[in-house]
């Protein structure tokens, strides 16, 4: 009674949200009437109401309490309320993860599914699907076929869409659905042939020849359903890309005969779809682009924030051709929808002149305030493509920015004005000192640790090496009085790197080191203590070693290494050399690239980055015994293809250096459904000083799986120049023939064959680890007195710029590029590439290329490392 | 006062009596749940769950759950015990090797505090089966005459040809009248 008059209270208060105050142990309790013999919907329609808004807004339940409420649910189907029962298949649907024992309602769900009330029908499909796993799908799958090819189409669209989501776990299962949904396709209902369309796609996608054949079948009838024909665009799209046909292909006339189509939709994707394509004639995209254009006018905003977006994505890949569309964008910068009016100025700024910048920048600054998160994010995204085009303009585009670091707003947001901020810096020495007095002023009010220790490590990296390092000084330790430790403990390490770089200010670095380590946090306190005594010695190579160079080990194998040191019982000091090296990881272009299909089923949230490859590697191969004695896994090569793709058998080749050993990695898949092969093995001609250790055959492998077969190798070990050399391979293995239905062997004992291999290649930069020195110069001047140094000229007569012997000579090599040498700047004729690495068993290298454009490219190589044969090695390699 | 008696003699009419159909899978408590609902035969399948049905019988009303007999099902008969006024037990008569397990299950059931009160019905169906139990051995097979303080009735009934199930509603009818 008291809950009523509460309720009655707040609703005289004035409306707002009736389950406002909702708790999830008053609302399980209040479910407990619907264990009452007689149901009252009247009740229990507000108490299911009241679960699924509490689970919609993210209340757990345990497993248990999830069973106990699903249980009483259950009993309310016994009412033949209309509203409750479809409140029931929506609590179904949310508790069928969590609760246990789910299946007890299939019955009843299989019962309304095919009862005659349709206002049941397609709810309780997609519930009985959700409570479905793939042992139990058999048990309805007679009844799925059926709603397929139902004549209400509210209960065909919730199969198929249903089917799609089963072909997550039971794809097996829902691919016998495919007549059906054949069928399905035909029907005049314009949502159920696009799900339809969409199951079929999911079921064949696979099988390219399925796919064309579905794709030509379709694109001659006529599709009623718009949502279909924007899904085949799609798909034709896609097979375009996958077969890098031309425009004379007949995916691409159909996507061209989209733009006559009656709905806009339609020609809105038909569009997109041809500026995105990677190979597109100027004819096609003028085509296209005009669509956009006509768009840019229209009187729906979807339309043209649609055209507008697809404009603003494609500025860069087509600038011309956008450049065309200037004038409607121009329109665009006063639309009242701001959204549009952000993404057109965005675009203009992308393809405009240089000119133009100042204009546009103050049109975004009055409306920049208004606008969310997610579009500063585009804005200040096409301000770093501005900044990378017109140099010159730093100064505005810095000012703007700082602005904006002023402003509020999320940590995305503010990164990436960082990161626009120092990717100038980088860019653009001029730009350096204005960039990093605004870094330094933001820092000094920034509400997000991460990005202010990144600054800060930012800062001791290049406040060093401008023209007066003392003034950052003052930032970084107001850090240290102000902030919390883990800020502290970044300005510490940033200080220290000044103390180490700049000999006059190691003074004044002592004594607010000296400070720092009366500081009450563990970590600042070690820290100061660390860098304060290292300072101390006076000692350079200590000071690249310990300060400007952080360690260049792989973080989870040092932390797997001192694992198993700690718990062994070993007197020897613990060796840091043994630890594999970092692998030097690029932002990844392929995770930029790839987009979401936009085919129904998303990609889900993004995954966790994997851990690196090496560490995959070198825990697959510690499970082999023999590899186990070799040491720990210093580099994995890339893939190295074997065998033409599409062939009998596809062999890839991992290779695996060690400290003295390499480690070859076939894997082989088999691809014909007649044959299991036994005993696979790679016959291996190696060249001249490698040794065979041992070769790891693969015993069995069946039809459609991946077998490895390994070899281990002794690098020579008197002469380092063997080291590089090509060997032959050959695969050998039994065949024995087999029903391709079953797989099972027939009884004979099979015969021997063998499959030709391509020749396999070690080079030099399999043995070599890129490591990043911040601190190129120092590091090759200390090593003048300590290494082997060679020196050699050569002319790359193949080679017509200097970006281009760069790369080359970087891949080469495989070392990794230090000081940001390996960005050229425009119009020079000479360049110094600093490279460094590390070669197998640990034995650093650095590399100076001074390179000299004039009729081809001349390079001047230096190589300094600690070992005479691997300098020797280096220099005649390049030869 | 007699017109206060009839008052009350309805409301209690009115109220919805809750039938539990119980038995080993394959018993045919599905098909004589429909039996009893609409009158005909209907084709099933093995229930993965229960169905549940509202059946008038001479104006009495009952909600009737037949619950899945599987192995893996029977766990959660226990979960629809709560106010339940009837028990209908149904046997397999031509299955007499599972006869010993349909036993089991039926004592264990009536074990529950929650089913003390609830009257029983067994029904010794499928008797249209040749050379099935008759409802004598059923009787004996079942242990029924261990039960004590329970009302509770067997008939034999052969529910596709829809004999004997109009004789034993007739009793559970009058039973739970009386019970009031």
């Amino acid at each position: 009674m008291s809950a009523f008059k509460r309720e009655k209270k707040e609703e005289e208060d004035g409306g707002g949200n009736p389950f406002q105050n909702i708790e999830k142990t008053s609302v399980l309790q209040e479910a407990r009437i619907f264990n009452e013999t007689s149901v009252n919907p009247r009740k229990c329609t507000p108490i299911l109401t009241k679960l699924l808004y509490m689970l919609n807004q993210g209340e757990q339940l345990s497993a248990k309490e999830a069973t106990d409420v699903f249980f009483a649910m259950t009993k309310l189907f016994q009412s033949k309320d209309v509203i409750l029962r479809r409140l029931v298949y929506l609590g179904i649907k949310e508790l069928s993860s969590i609760a246990d024992d789910v299946i007890i309602v299939t019955s009843s769900l299989t019962k309304d599914m095919t009862g005659k009330e349709d206002m049941y029908r397609a709810a309780a499909i997609r519930a009985l699907c959700s409570i479905t796993d793939a042992t139990m799908l058999q048990a309805i799958e007679r009844y799925m076929k059926q709603a397929i090819v139902d004549r209400n189409p509210a209960v065909s669209s919730a199969a198929l869409v249903s089917s799609l989501h089963m072909t997550k776990f039971a794809p097996e299962v829902v691919k016998r659905w495919v007549n059906e949904a054949q069928e399905a396709v035909n029907s005049d209902n314009i949502m159920v042939q696009y799900h339809a369309l969409g199951l079929l796609y999911h079921i064949r996608k696979t099988d390219r020849l399925a796919v064309t054949k579905l794709v030509s079948r379709l694109t001659r009838m006529s599709l009623k359903s718009p949502y279909a024909v924007c899904m085949l665009i799609r798909i034709s799209a896609k097979l375009i890309e996958e077969e890098g046909s031309d425009s004379n292909s007949p995916y691409f006339e159909y996507i061209e005969s989209c733009f006559r189509h009656k709905s806009e939709m339609v020609v809105y994707e038909a569009a997109h779809a041809i500026v995105n394509l990677d190979r597109t004639s100027s004819r096609e995209l003028a085509q296209a682009i005009s669509v956009l254009q006509l768009f840019c006018g229209a009187p729906k905003p979807t339309l043209r924030f649609a055209a507008v977006r697809t404009l603003n994505q494609v500025a860069i890949s087509h600038p011309t051709a956008v450049t065309a569309c200037n004038i409607d964008l121009e329109n665009l910068i006063t639309d009242s929808n701001r959204s549009i009016a952000t993404l057109a100025i965005t675009t203009l700024l992308k393809t405009g002149a240089e000119s133009s910048v100042d204009r546009l920048m103050k049109q975004i600054a009055s409306f920049v305030s208004e606008i969310s998160d997610e579009f500063k994010v585009v804005v200040v995204q096409a301000i770093q493509a501005l900044a990378l085009k017109f140099p010159r303009k730093h100064s505005v585009l810095m000012n703007f920015l700082s602005a904006m670091l002023r402003d509020e707003g999320g940590l995305e947001y503010k990164a990436s004005i960082a990161d626009t901020i120092i990717t100038i810096i980088e860019d653009n020495p001029e730009a350096k000192e204005t960039g990093l007095a605004h870094l330094c002023e933001f820092i000094e009010d920034c509400e997000h640790i991460s990005l202010a220790v990144r600054i800060l490590n930012l800062l001791g990296k290049e406040g060093p090496k401008t023209k007066q390092p003392s003034r950052y000084i003052r930032f970084i330790y107001n850090r240290v009085i102000l902030e919390c430790p883990s800020i502290r403990a970044a300005a510490v390490s940033a200080m220290a790197q000044f103390g180490a770089s700049c000999p006059n200010l190691l003074e004044n670095i002592q004594v607010l080191l000296a400070r720092c380590q009366m500081d009450s946090d563990d970590e600042v306190r070690d820290r100061a203590t660390y860098y304060s005594s290292i300072l101390n010695r006076n000692d350079k190579s200590l000071y690249n070693n310990y300060v400007l160079d952080t360690l260049q080990v792989s973080i989870p194998a040092l932390e797997r290494s001192l694992k198993e040191y700690s718990q062994s019982n070993t007197d020897q000091p613990f060796d840091i050399k043994a630890v594999p090296v970092a692998a030097v990881t690029k932002p990844d272009e392929h995770e930029v690239k790839q987009k979401s299909e936009g085919m129904l089923i998303s990609n889900g949230p993004a995954r966790a980055p994997p851990a690196s490859r090496e560490e995959n590697f070198a825990e697959r191969l510690s499970a082999l015994p023999d590899v186990n004695l070799l040491g720990s896994l210093f580099k994995s090569s890339e893939v190295v293809e074997l065998t033409e793709s599409e062939t009998e058998y596809v062999v890839r080749c991992v290779k695996h250096s060690y400290a003295r050993h390499i480690v070859l990695q076939f894997d082989c898949l088999n691809t014909l459904d007649d044959q299991l092969l036994e005993n696979v093995r790679v016959q291996l001609d190696p060249s001249e000083g490698y040794e065979i250790i041992k070769e790891i055959p693969c015993p069995k492998l069946p039809y459609n799986e991946t077998g490895t077969v390994y070899i281990i190798l002794k690098f020579p070990e008197d002469d380092l120049q063997n080291s590089i050399g090509t060997f032959g391979a050959v695969l050998k293995f039994l065949v024995k023939d087999c029903d391709p239905a079953t797989g099972i062997p027939d009884i004979d004992a099979g015969y021997d064959d063998e499959y030709m291999l391509e020749d396999l290649e070690v080079t030099l930069g399999d043995q070599i680890q890129k490591v990043s020195k911040a601190n190129w110069g120092a590091a090759w001047e200390e090593a003048e007195a300590s290494s082997y140094e060679m020196e050699d000229t050569y002319a790359l007569s193949s080679m017509n710029s200097l970006e281009e012997a760069v790369g080359n000579i970087i891949k080469f090599l495989g070392l990794q590029p230090a000081e940001r040498s390996d960005k050229v700047p425009k119009d020079k004729t000479t360049h110094t590439l600093l490279l460094a690495g590390i070669f197998r068993g640990g034995i650093d290298i650095l590399v100076r290329a001074k390179l000299a454009l004039a009729d081809g490219v001349t390079m001047q190589l230096t190589v300094r490392s600690q070992d005479e044969g691997v300098s020797d090695l280096i220099t005649s390699v390049v030869g | 006062m007699g017109v206060l008696f009839s008052y009350f003699k309805s409301l209690i009419g009115a109220r919805e009596m809750r039938i539990l159909i119980l038995g080993l899978d394959g018993a045919g408590k599905t098909t004589i749940l429909y039996r009893l609902q609409v009158g005909e035969v209907v084709t099933t399948i093995p229930t993965i769950g229960f169905n549940v049905e509202q059946v008038t019988y001479k104006n009495l009303k009952f909600q009737v759950w037949d619950l899945g007999g599987q192995t893996s099902i029977r766990p959660y008969w226990r979960c629809y015990y709560s106010n339940t006024d009837a028990i209908i037990y149904v046997v397999d008569s031509a299955d007499k090797e599972r006869m010993g397990i349909s036993k089991d299950e039926l004592f264990h059931m009536l074990r529950e505090e929650e089913l003390q009160d609830a009257i029983l019905v067994v029904l010794a169906n499928k008797q249209d089966i040749p050379g099935c139990m008759s409802l004598k051995d059923v009787h004996q097979a079942l242990g029924l005459e261990a039960l004590k303080n329970r009302t509770f009735q067997i008939f034999k009934t052969s529910a596709t040809k829809g004999e004997g199930l109009d004789m034993a509603m007739e009793w559970l009818a009058n039973a739970l009248k009386n019970r009031k």
